[in-house]
């Protein structure tokens, strides 16, 4: 509290602490607005995501994290505007050309309630592949056991891989979710509050999880969770209402953070 | 106790008068309709085919063409009202069109039966010249159907949760694909709940079938199942006179001496079906839906 | 690096078996929704122009149809004009419609009330599965218990042939009230508790809140019922026919052989000639019926759309 004068000096937005080179970046946004109707929900919003990193993106409820989030592959279609480029891999893939069933292959999403379809372990991991026209065996059975054990649920459900996914705990299943994502080979891994459902334990072994995905993947995670952000991130973008507020490596957002609004909210003394 | 809470007793006790008065009715129809129906409810009945002037008659081709005709209604109306359902309550958005259409269906929803009966005389009898027969009493069931099942599987549909239709989405499937391979699948118990209880309306209509299906059961050789030939009981173009029609008929204008035996007999075969199909419609939802979810 | 982002560039612009999929789904669908639209048109069109060949092809006013009270079609009346009145099937219809929904309403609401106000548990377990099962038996068989239960009653009691609108009425009465009852508790389920805890606070007994409360704020959803009930009543048709007597005459009272629309239609359809008087006055009815059954699907939204005002 006591360099608040020092902070209030300062821009009252501040983006990047870092500059990652262009082969580096695998997801930006570029003047990005994203509206509900007419409701302007995001805007101020251009960043960079790293290559195997993992980025949190936090702020207080309705601030636009989910918003932006969905609109990085185009899951905000026929729900908001999007206006604005997304770069991935620096093709811009918010115009009406681009295919939107390959773009969500690529930048994959893991919802905030786990969500199992009706259907075996197994087809649940598969599923996607097998509807691209994967069928053979072989194929499908080691994508299953690489990605479950990716997700790190393979001991647990090795043995039932035919039992319904509906059958599983909340932590199980947001790790069969985690293993559908990864079947269809994305590099990107977008989560909204992936852990909300989860009770304590489960959420360790997910963030241990995420923390091997990174080797492989692009992560990007929604959470409300300040310690989850500060043990498992590498940079933080702070939202408030709709704007991209300070994004700066997650050390730095945590201790040192240039803004006053991000001090105040993971201080807990916001609002 | 003053004035009011006294009236207040005597117009509960009233409502209680009533709702007992309700249940007895019932307890009334279905006693009446089995004590006197059961007893002429044996296995030669069942099996054997009506007659006309003598005693002795049976249900068994009136039966096996109710089930013939459900059958064949459910087989084509269930692709149209699960497309209709599908588009309704997946892809329309709120706007004249559909709101048009929404409409369209409560009206034929609530249209007399009869009338849809006529229609199905007007353009399959006669139009498409297919005569009194199974072909038009099923597409004319279809029709009579087609609102009431649409709406069932647009009620199952709408009660999975979104969070499955987000989890194929974010696959890169199509919303068409995350539709029929996972909220179809995942409101399947909603959805053959749905059609037994439409079979048991449509194993009970007469209206519509009897200027469609016709009011006849010619003889059928169950020996010869090749659907061309004519009195195969496969074939679509012969007169099928069902339960509910015959129930009807032998009433109006039967003159067999055992009469009242055969038409309360038919009553209590066509309740009980009735019966099991409500019955087994709550039970193979639950059934299904164990299934689905079971640890296997 | 520019190259590379071309060759994503073009595989993602590629059109994917995925978004053709989308679109084959889509537009089945689409086709399966407006197949049935196609058909309430051409029900509509079809039965239309059937029934107005009377009028317009055979020369019949509109008002000997409806006002004429003679039902012969294909011979004259003393008079000389055709006898094409179809009044007394109107007459019948709307009589036994309503006569079976001033029966039944009463019921229906006070058995509603009890399954949701007074005693939800029984209500639930026992009334909830009856009206079920009544709603389920089919109209033939209520026809069948009509004739051998209801009308020796009628005979027994009133005297004449027990066939006629008092018949017709006791057995739609039994009809209609499931449909009515269960349409009644969706109804009451949906006036908000607090509406119930409020008056009973203010020190209202269980009966004033039932009464000047709870059936108050839910009487928009009890009228659309009592109009659900009349429009199954008005097109019931084997049921009604099978008690009523099917005497095509004006009724002269509640136990006098008469008949309604449906079991003029019923019965006749078979022994006409297509394209004949006889059977263009039949479709005539028919259209009688899609008109009313079209009115009451327009008093029901309008119903709504007042109730929905009023929230
Ligand atoms: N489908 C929608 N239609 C209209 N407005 C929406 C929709 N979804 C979100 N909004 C609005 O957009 C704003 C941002 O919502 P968003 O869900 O992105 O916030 P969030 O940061 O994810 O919040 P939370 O932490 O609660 O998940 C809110 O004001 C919200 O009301
Ligand atoms: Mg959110």
């Amino acid at each position: 509290m006591q360099n608040t004068t020092e902070l209030n000096n300062k821009p009252k937005r501040f983006i990047y602490d870092f500059n990652p080179e262009e082969t580096e970046i695998t997801m930006q946004t570029k003047d990005l607005e994203i509206y509900y109707g007419k409701n302007l929900a995001m805007h101020n919003a251009d960043l960079k995501f790293k290559k195997n990193t993992i980025t949190a993106l936090i702020g207080p409820s309705g601030s636009g994290k989910s918003t932006f989030l969905r609109s990085l592959n185009r899951m905000n279609d026929g729900i908001a505007t999007v206006k604005g480029e997304i770069l991935y891999q620096g093709v811009n893939i918010n115009q009406p050309k681009i295919d939107v069933y390959e773009v969500r292959r690529r930048i994959g999403m893991v919802f905030q309630r786990p969500n199992p379809f009706a259907k075996s372990i197994y087809d649940n991991v598969t599923f996607a592949l097998q509807r691209r026209g994967v069928h053979d065996k072989k194929t499908l059975d080691r994508v299953v056991e690489t990605t479950l054990k990716q997700a790190a649920v393979w001991d647990q459900v090795k043995d039932s891989l035919n039992k319904s996914a509906l059958s599983l705990s909340g932590g199980q299943a947001q790790r069969v979710c985690i293993a559908r994502a990864l079947a269809v080979q994305p590099d990107v891994l977008l989560l909204d509050e992936p852990a909300s459902a989860l009770d304590p334990v489960s959420t360790q072994q997910l963030e241990t999880t995420l923390r091997e995905l990174k080797k492989d993947y692009t992560i990007i995670i929604v959470t409300h969770n300040m310690q989850q952000a500060a043990r498992l991130s590498d940079y933080t973008v702070f939202f408030n209402m709709g704007e991209a507020i300070e994004y700066n490596k997650t050390r730095k957002v945590f201790t040192r953070p240039k803004v006053q609004m991000t001090d105040d909210y993971v201080s807990g003394n916001f609002g | 106790m003053n004035r009011t809470q006294k009236q207040s007793r005597f117009a509960i006790a009233c409502l209680k008068a009533v709702a007992g008065f309700v249940v007895l009715i019932l307890a009334f129809l279905i006693g009446y309709i089995f004590i006197t129906g059961l007893p002429n409810v044996s296995w030669h009945f069942l099996t054997s085919p009506a007659k006309a002037f003598n005693a002795g008659g049976g249900i068994w081709i009136q039966l096996f063409n109710s089930f013939y005709l459900l059958v064949l209604a459910m087989i084509i109306s269930l692709p149209i009202a699960l497309g209709a359902a599908i588009y309704l309550n997946e892809y329309a958005t709120d706007n004249w069109f559909t709101a048009a259409i929404k409409t369209s269906i409560e009206i034929l929803s609530s249209l007399p039966s009869v009338v849809v009966g006529l229609f199905g005389f007007l353009l399959f009898v006669v139009q498409f010249n297919y005569g009194f027969s199974i072909l038009s009493g099923a597409l004319t069931l279809t029709i009579f159907n087609l609102p009431l099942l649409t709406r069932n599987i647009e009620d199952s549909l709408a009660n999975v949760s979104d969070d499955q239709r987000q989890g194929g989405l974010g696959l890169g499937l199509s919303k068409y694909e995350t539709i029929i391979h996972i909220v179809v699948p995942a409101s399947l118990p909603g959805i053959i709940s749905g059609i037994i209880l439409c079979s048991g309306r449509v194993f009970g209509e007469a209206a519509a079938l009897i200027y469609t299906a016709g009011q006849s059961a010619p003889a059928l050789n169950f020996m010869d199942w090749n659907p061309f030939n004519i009195d195969s009981p496969l074939s679509p173009l012969r007169p099928a006179e069902t339960l509910a029609v015959h129930i009807w008929k032998i009433n109006s204008e039967g003159i067999m001496p055992d009469l009242t035996q055969v038409s309360s007999g038919s009553a209590a075969v066509l309740v009980l079906a009735i019966l099991i199909f409500n019955l087994s419609a709550r039970f193979v939802g639950r059934k299904v839906f164990e299934r689905m979810t079971s640890v296997k | 690096m520019i190259m590379e982002n071309q060759k994503l560039a073009k595989q993602l612009m590629k059109k994917s078996k995925t978004a053709r999929y989308e679109r084959f789904g889509r537009l089945l669908s689409l086709s399966a929704l407006l197949l049935i639209m196609a058909i309430v048109l051409g029900i509509i069109v079809f039965v239309a122009s059937k029934g107005l060949g009377t009028f317009f092809k055979d020369g019949i006013s509109f008002k000997d149809f409806f006002t004429g009270t003679l039902w012969n079609p294909g011979t004259k009346t003393p008079s000389g004009q055709q006898a094409v009145g179809a009044l007394p099937m109107i007459v019948g219809s709307f009589l036994v419609t309503i006569l079976a929904a001033l029966l039944s309403t009463p019921f229906a609401i006070g058995t509603a009330v009890y399954m949701t106000e007074i005693s939800p548990k029984r209500g639930a377990k026992i009334l909830q599965p009856v009206t079920e099962l009544l709603v389920g038996i089919p109209s033939v068989v209520y026809g069948f218990i009509g004739l051998s239960v209801v009308v020796p009653f009628v005979r027994n009691t009133f005297g004449g042939s027990g066939f006629g609108i008092l018949s017709g009425t006791f057995v739609l009465f039994v009809m209609i009230l499931p449909t009515i009852v269960s349409m009644t508790v969706d109804s009451l389920k949906g006036v908000p508790k607090f509406y119930r805890q409020a008056s009973l606070a203010l020190g209202a007994t269980k009966w004033q809140t039932i009464w000047k409360v709870v059936l108050r704020a839910a009487t928009p959803g009890i009228l659309t019922a009592v109009v659900f009930g009349m429009a199954r009543a008005f097109g019931e048709a084997l049921a009604v026919q099978m008690v009523i007597g099917n005497a095509a005459l004006m009724p002269q009272n509640l136990t006098s052989p008469a008949s309604t629309l449906t079991s003029v239609l019923t019965a006749g359809m078979g022994n006409t000639v297509m394209g004949s008087l006889q059977n263009d006055a039949l479709w005539s009815l028919a259209l009688v019926l899609l008109v009313m059954s079209l009115f009451f699907n327009l008093v029901v939204h309008m119903i709504g759309r007042k109730g929905a005002f009023k929230k």
